[in-house]
């Protein structure tokens, strides 16, 4: 039974990537890009539900953690002409740095406490984007030359800025880290961070450390995070101080709480239908922000469990 | 002109600073004091508050003070309205879990921001001041009404200090804070008493936006920074110390002032937040907070 259920959930995560292999040849230019925005995006989605919705961690500052890859990556192309490659791992480097450093003060504190940390922290950091203007350049931001936007590595030589190149690099990456999720919540880590979302002091008494996990969590989380980021910057070109802004810690919590926190598949679903419809909601209404407000009021509200979490509960007990 | 009418410029300019923060952040820790959630529209209270003064002022016409006078009436109790009703419908279904609270709150946020855009517009506009004279300083004349704000905040301070310690409703506010089941078992509405906690909440962040709104302009986004502001003063101050809060207030509102004159107001904005997160992390209870129960 075991090796069946395993089967069968690998089996549907390989499925959706397929799914999502196959699409690009039969979508219309402009959902084809779109798409791989919202891969890139549910990427940093996934990184916040390993938090939230696998230990239980609340943050409200996920935003520091993907503009550190989005600038990680950005000002190191732009001013010191690194190698695109480079730039990436800077860009994840960046992002589980920062995460480890917030995660070791935050983590003392726990509930409401975390939550204002992170966000007071993610404030600082979008500040500092200001402070730091003559090199990104604040609110305004900069733009990555399509020449510098361009992947020489092993023999390889893609152009990002073209469509197909594109799409591939947000399918791959969103690829590796929905499978390294995967692997991680099945490995005994990961058992040990449901236990603490669970039960935190339970899992202290059989001996773990819920200090460290929860830390390992944060960190694997800000990896996400910073490489959704630096991705971001390197596919779509565009390095601003928007994205360090309270709005985009926002964002991921609302693509996970709809999709269902705590189902692998819920990030990619959430970002994907908040996406279209705020894309939906913007050529009726400028009204966007609404949508976003009632979205999270009516979820929080009758669907906590998100759709996937509301799914799992009364027809697929399987899913991971 | 000298170093000394600079600082007491900013001073000045701190102490109004302050008198608006400490009531915004009086609302807020009142909220979280009695009911334990973290109410993140507040700033958006705040928001509304200054947006309905622009309206009341706009209605009426002859002296600007007969405008200033309704809205300071009229804007904190439709705001404190639509506070209950808001409690009424949504976080009294969550029933005040502290994260869902959040989550909700941060839903308001943005609903609220989106309806000021939609029928407010996206321009900051200027309300005149109820009074229009100049205190002539030796070095500079200063704006009398600035020192009205700091007047009125006083006394809107006194009468929630006197409602809270005086009277009845106080009693029963102070009984729900200490311990909300006894207080349930003692026959107090404690849901009554929420809604009319975190309207009052509202209210303050209302009547401090009336207050500032002929000095700074009225802007559908303007809830944000007094929002961090309040945060950081509520930290400062011990989260649910209503003295705490009034103290930390005064603290970082003319720190703020004096700060913002001489350096960079980015930098000292950022060294505040990264202080409060400390704060937060080695001292959760404040730094003038008392032990936690």
């Amino acid at each position: 039974m075991t090796a069946l259920r395993i089967d069968r959930a690998i089996g549907l995560h390989l499925a959706v990537v397929a799914a999502l292999f196959a699409l690009q040849f039969i979508l219309p230019e402009y959902h084809h890009v779109n798409l791989a925005r919202i891969m890139v995006l549910a990427t940093f989605a996934l990184g916040y539900n390993l938090l939230l919705g696998y230990t239980g961690l609340l943050s409200l500052g996920h935003a520091m953690f993907f503009a550190a890859g989005l600038y990680g990556a950005g000002l190191t192309m732009q001013h010191l002409g690194w190698p695109l490659h480079l730039a990436f791992l800077m860009g994840i480097l960046s992002g589980a740095t920062l995460s480890a450093l917030v995660g070791l003060l935050a983590l003392r504190t726990s509930g409401v406490s975390f939550m204002i940390v992170t966000l007071m922290f993610a404030q600082a950091g979008y500040l500092a984007t200001f402070l730091f203007s003559d090199y990104t350049r604040g609110d305004e931001g900069f733009v990555l030359q399509q020449a510098v936007r361009h992947l020489d590595f092993l023999g390889l030589s893609l152009d990002l800025t073209q469509p197909t190149n594109r799409y591939f690099s947000a399918l791959a990456l969103f690829s590796v880290c929905l499978f390294v999720s995967l692997w991680l919540i099945r490995a005994p880590a990961g058992r040990v961070l449901v236990s603490i979302r669970e039960n935190e002091e339970r899992s202290q008494m059989l001996g773990y450390d819920p200090f460290r996990y929860k830390l390992l969590s944060l960190v694997v989380s800000g990896c996400f995070a910073g490489a959704a980021g630096a991705a971001y910057g390197i596919l779509f070109g565009y390095v601003g101080a928007t994205f360090a802004s309270i709005q985009y810690s926002i964002f991921p919590l609302l693509w996970v709480l709809l999709g269902g926190a705590g189902t692998l598949l819920g990030p990619l679903l959430g970002t994907l239908l908040m996406f279209y419809l705020v894309d939906a909601a913007s050529s009726v209404t400028s009204a966007h922000l609404l949508v976003v407000g009632v979205t999270l009021v009516l979820l929080i509200l009758w669907f906590p469990k998100g759709l996937l979490g509301t799914l799992r509960e009364k027809a697929v007990p399987w899913l991971p | 002109m000298g170093f000394g009418p600079y600082l007491t410029l900013a001073f000045l300019e701190g102490a109004v600073a302050a008198a608006v923060l400490a009531l915004m952040a009086l609302g807020l820790s009142l909220v979280f004091g009695v009911m334990r959630i973290v109410n993140v529209a507040h700033g958006e209270f705040f928001m509304l508050g200054a947006v309905l003064a622009w309206w009341f002022g706009s209605l009426v016409t002859g002296h600007p003070a007969i405008g200033f006078l309704i809205a300071l009436v009229g804007s904190p109790l439709i705001v404190g309205g639509m506070a209950a009703v808001a409690d009424r419908l949504v976080l009294k279904r969550l029933n005040y879990n502290p994260e869902a609270t959040i989550v909700a709150t941060i839903g308001l946020l943005y609903i609220i921001q989106q309806l000021a855009l939609t029928f407010y517009g996206p321009d900051a506009r200027p309300v005149l001041a109820p009074i229009d004279f100049r205190i002539r300083l030796p070095w500079f004349g200063y704006s009398g009404y600035k020192l009205v704000v700091i007047g009125a905040s006083i006394a809107v301070m006194s009468f929630v200090w006197l409602l809270l310690t005086r009277t009845k409703i106080g009693l029963i506010m102070r009984a729900t804070q200490y311990d909300s089941e006894t207080a349930l078992a003692f026959g107090i509405r404690v849901d009554r008493v929420y809604t009319g906690v975190f309207a009052l909440g509202a209210m303050l962040a209302a009547v401090a936006a009336v207050l500032i709104v002929p000095i700074r302009q009225a802007h559908y986004l303007m809830g944000l920074d007094p929002l961090l502001l309040s945060f950081i003063v509520v930290i400062i101050g011990g989260l649910g110390s209503l003295r705490g809060t009034v103290v930390a207030a005064v603290i970082i509102g003319v720190s703020d002032g004096v700060i913002s004159v001489f350096f960079s107001p980015t930098l000292a904005k950022i060294l505040a937040t990264l202080f409060v997160a400390l704060v937060l992390v080695y001292r959760p209870s404040g730094l003038f907070g008392e032990r936690a129960r």
